[in-house]
């Protein structure tokens, strides 16, 4: 725990957005996690995105369950709103927000063990209902806060700290997310923000259900030489497969001659990702051939990153349901009570 | 970009921006710790080590610290450092006890110290616990020099003064005030074992226009008036006033003669108000005493009538920016100004000036008069003589008096004990001393504290402009000096690397509030300054680079803003940032920081 108060001062030459806001205006309280903590940087790189996206803070709705990864909605985004649900309940509390105000950018940060392990069923229902929303889970494969038991997706095999093989299987929520249905799934890492910050800034923009597996070590309890969610580790064994540049409406398209094949994705906001694809016939938009490949990688021992699966197009859970245009606090009297007639056609329709 | 060395004292010690913009280098940060500690004594012992006159220099220093502090490059004002000196000098204790032992029985060397001013005090005082036997000669009847004869009573109370200058006197300094040195070689006949030359730049320059001869009787050479008011000789000046001249010393001219009676005064300055010498805040103290300041005017001729001195003719002119921070002059076509008045003080300029240095006494003199020197040793061509102060590089002001002295001291010392004054020099050095005290500990206050600079109360101006022995500025109050040393960032408590224990976990960069941290692929400074997370535009700010680490990318600081707030250490989870004060060991004999 850090007693230094954050200074307000900032760099005289940080870029100011349309907002005008810095992305110190972004922040959140200073960080009570460990020092070296991924989460720390998964909450950097959201408060980044959002800055650069220019988007209004009181415009969010961040959520979230118990848990270490479940305390950092404090450390970003101060002056928006905010939920900290029951353990593993916040994707209930997540589709309650956003069905009733659907204007409201929605995300959740959660944990491995929030959601994989007391909140799984929760998790699997709101991935299936698309609710529209950046779902973040912060995954050091640990129980961090209880000083370091496996968690459920831990991978079998690997070691605690004090060197005990793991004898489960993992659960992979990336798979999940895939098999039932989210319209955008990626994993990354805490560590590679260049990577990460254009994955949140897509996400954010998706309509539906975005899903981001971040790899995120916890320095205390699983950053050590028998842990496959270490820093070293993952930086030893991820392959990124496809990368994905958040490009917004309006922007100059600009030319680039690294490596890889690339693919310029239409958001229905009227930005673009522009995906760069390190394996050739690889298909971000073939989702068995996304299960497949990180089937194998995992079979492999390798960490496939990057931006896995997207379907721009898909429905949302307000397109399933028919829901108003328009946020329900927004709605007036004529709206919500539409008279006799409107009634009596209600009961006509169920006689 | 090659890994930045830390062993290098210098790399250190430029990112304490006040210590290095210090001629004396005085460790500024550690001396304002010491101040908010209420540690006054220590404060001020600290500051007289390095600079010798605290309690004067924190009256009139010309601050080359101020405007090298983080502070302005952060938010705006820099720490009131110079009132800060002032502070401890004003509320220090018996410091008896810290003073340096002199020994009784003498090393058998005899030094001369011509001139009595800072230069030579400052000498006199590293050389005296040695055991050398100094003689030093002025022709006026006390210490001080130019402190004494230059700096009105207004600026620098006659205590103030005389309590510093007699701390080294009464070292047991052989003073010879009063003494008139008319020849060099008179003085090489006495065969000591060393001669400093500090007699200053005492001429003050002349202007040589039509009608000046015959009004001689009512002009005054700015210092030597200043001087002679100093030593009680002249005490009132009457009618209209000009002064002409931009410099502190004009600044001190018009400002006396207001306080002996002049019923109008007014400083002419030939180029613009923004170029001029003074400092910014002797300027705004002398308007704020209601004396205009006329800029743009060169002097043309001085009106008389029968010897009696009515007005000068002023040509009429406007800067033109040349682009490079100057000015051309060109007339304004208007037609030139008579401006009346019935005295002129001159204060365009001192030259250092020593014609009782015969040219052929084996000294060597440039082509602009100035004596030919060592600039490390300061020794002269003749081995023997060493010059320092305004008289060695021409007028600058008291702590490159300082500065020089320390200097010429060491080369002084080094050849009376047979060394070679070159090659003998002790070399400059840095200590870095960890500043952890547990885990969210640090020895030092590394809170931010976002006030704005105090401002330092003044005397009452109508009964300031009543006596010129009334002193204008009151300074912080104990209150207010603790206030304002909250201010300092404590830039010499460093931000050290160590590249084997990072696991580039990315906690710094995004803890850090001025996005001084970047971890990236190694380029060319060039390049790399434009990578950063914050892109590092001021090429006089070093950058801090680390050796390759785990994933070949290299750790880049940017020196510049940083606030010293330790944040990046506090959330390194391996202790690969630590925060550690760095004492840099500035050569000076027998010094107190490093005794």
């Amino acid at each position: 725990m850090t007693y230094v108060v954050k200074p307000r001062v900032r760099h005289p030459l940080l870029p100011i957005n349309e907002l005008g806001l810095t992305r110190r205006d972004y922040e959140g309280a200073v960080s009570t996690l460990c020092a070296g903590c991924g989460h720390d940087s998964v909450s950097a790189a959201i408060v980044q995105a959002c800055a650069e996206l220019a988007l209004p803070p009181h415009k969010f709705a961040k959520v979230s369950g118990i848990g270490c990864s479940s305390k950092t909605p404090s450390y970003f985004l101060s002056h928006s709103h905010g939920f900290n649900a029951v353990h593993g309940r916040m994707p209930s509390v997540a589709t309650g927000a956003n069905l009733a105000n659907r204007e409201l950018y929605c995300i959740g940060v959660s944990g491995d063990g929030d959601s994989a392990s007391i909140g799984i069923g929760q998790f699997a229902h709101i991935v299936r209902r698309r609710i529209n929303m950046l779902y973040i889970v912060d995954n050091n494969g640990t129980y961090g806060l209880t000083k370091g038991q496996f968690s459920a997706t831990n991978d079998k095999g690997s070691t605690s700290k004090k060197g005990v093989p793991n004898l489960y299987e993992p659960i992979d929520l990336v798979s999940m997310a895939l098999q039932i249905g989210a319209s955008f799934v990626a994993r990354s890492f805490s560590g590679d923000k260049r990577q990460l910050v254009p994955l949140i800034q897509a996400g954010l923009v998706h309509k539906g259900f975005a899903f981001i597996d971040v790899i995120s070590p916890c320095v205390a309890f699983n950053n050590h030489n028998g842990s496959t969610k270490s820093y070293d580790y993952v930086r030893d064994h991820s392959e990124r497969l496809v990368s994905a540049d958040y490009i917004a409406a309006g922007e100059e398209i600009t030319v680039d001659y690294e490596s890889g094949s690339l693919e310029d994705v239409a958001m229905p906001d009227g930005s673009t990702l522009r995906l760069r694809k390190l394996e050739e016939d690889y298909d971000p938009r073939d989702r068995v051939q996304a299960l497949t490949h990180v089937q194998r990688a995992a079979e492999a021992g390798e960490v496939v990153t990057g931006l896995l699966y997207v379907d721009p197009d898909a429905a949302d859970c307000h397109d399933a349901l028919g829901t108003p245009a328009a946020p329900l606090n927004s709605l007036d009297e004529s709206a919500l009570c539409p008279g006799a007639a409107a009634l009596e056609g209600v009961n006509a329709q169920l006689q | 970009m090659k890994a930045t060395n830390i062993a290098d004292p210098n790399y250190f010690h430029k990112v304490v921006d006040c210590q290095w913009a210090c001629p004396a280098h005085t460790p500024v940060p550690d001396y304002i710790r010491l101040i908010a500690e209420e540690r006054y004594t220590e404060a001020y012992m600290l500051n007289w080590d390095s600079n010798v006159f605290p309690g004067i220099l924190g009256r009139t220093c010309d601050r080359p610290c101020e405007p090298a502090c983080r502070r302005v490059r952060t938010e705006e004002k820099p720490v009131a450092i110079c009132r800060l000196k002032r502070v401890a000098a004003d509320h220090k204790g018996d410091i008896s006890a810290y003073m340096p032992r002199v020994p009784k029985k003498k090393n058998g060397k005899r030094i001369c110290l011509m001139g009595a001013g800072p230069a030579s005090l400052a000498v006199a005082r590293d050389l005296l616990p040695f055991g050398y036997e100094i003689d030093m000669f002025d022709r006026d009847p006390a210490g001080g020099g130019m402190m004494r004869s230059q700096i009105p009573a207004f600026r620098l109370p006659a205590d103030v003064l005389e309590e510093e200058v007699d701390l080294i006197l009464d070292m047991g300094v052989n003073a010879h005030f009063g003494y008139e040195i008319t020849s060099m070689k008179q003085m090489l006949d006495m065969d000591y074992d060393a001669y400093f030359v500090g007699t200053g730049a005492p001429r003050g320059r002349d202007l040589d226009l039509p009608g000046r001869q015959e009004v001689d009787d009512h002009i005054s050479i700015g210092i030597d008036w200043l001087s002679s008011v100093a030593f009680g000789h002249t005490s009132s000046i009457s009618g209209k006033v000009i002064v002409m001249g931009g410099g502190n010393t004009a600044m001190d001219c018009c400002r006396t003669s207001k306080r002996l009676g002049a019923e109008r005064v007014t400083v002419v300055v030939r180029s613009a108000f923004d170029v001029m010498k003074a400092s910014e805040w002797e300027k705004e103290d002398a308007m704020s005493e209601g004396i205009p300041i006329i800029n743009n005017r060169p002097p043309k001729e001085f009106l008389h009538d029968n010897g009696k001195l009515t007005g000068i003719v002023f040509e009429c002119v406007k800067p033109i920016p040349d682009g490079k921070g100057r000015y051309r002059y060109e007339p304004t076509g208007e037609p030139d100004v008579v401006m009346e008045c019935d005295h002129v003080l001159m204060a365009i300029g001192q030259e250092n000036h020593c014609p009782w240095v015969e040219r052929d006494a084996g000294i060597e003199f440039d082509k602009w008069d100035c004596p030919i020197l060592d600039e490390d040793t300061l020794q002269s061509s003749h081995p023997k003589v060493f010059f320092g102060g305004d008289s060695a590089l021409g007028p600058e002001n008291i702590i490159w008096a300082s500065a020089h002295a320390h200097k010429a001291a060491i080369s002084i010392h080094l050849m009376c004990q047979g060394k070679d004054i070159k090659q003998d020099r002790p070399p400059e050095g840095v200590n870095l001393i960890s500043q952890k005290m547990g885990i969210h500990q640090w020895s030092y206050d590394a809170e931010h504290d976002a006030s704005k600079r105090f401002i330092v109360p003044h005397a009452n101006k109508r009964k300031a402009l009543d006596n010129i022995k009334i002193e204008v500025e009151l300074g912080f109050d104990a209150r207010l000096g603790l206030k304002e040393a909250q201010r300092c960032l404590n830039c010499d408590v460093q931000t050290v690397f160590t590249e084997k224990l990072c696991i580039e976990c990315d906690a710094c960069v995004d803890i850090c509030p001025m996005d001084c941290i970047t971890f990236t692929d190694n380029a060319e400074e060039g390049e790399l300054r434009a990578a950063l997370t914050a892109p590092a535009e001021n090429d006089e700010q070093d950058l801090y680079v680390s050796e390759s680490l785990t994933t070949g990318r290299v750790m880049v600081k940017d020196e510049d803003v940083c606030l010293h707030c330790g944040l990046c250490a506090e959330r390194c989870p391996t202790h690969a940032w630590d925060m550690q004060k760095s004492v840099i060991h500035v050569p000076q004999l027998g010094s107190y920081a490093t005794r």
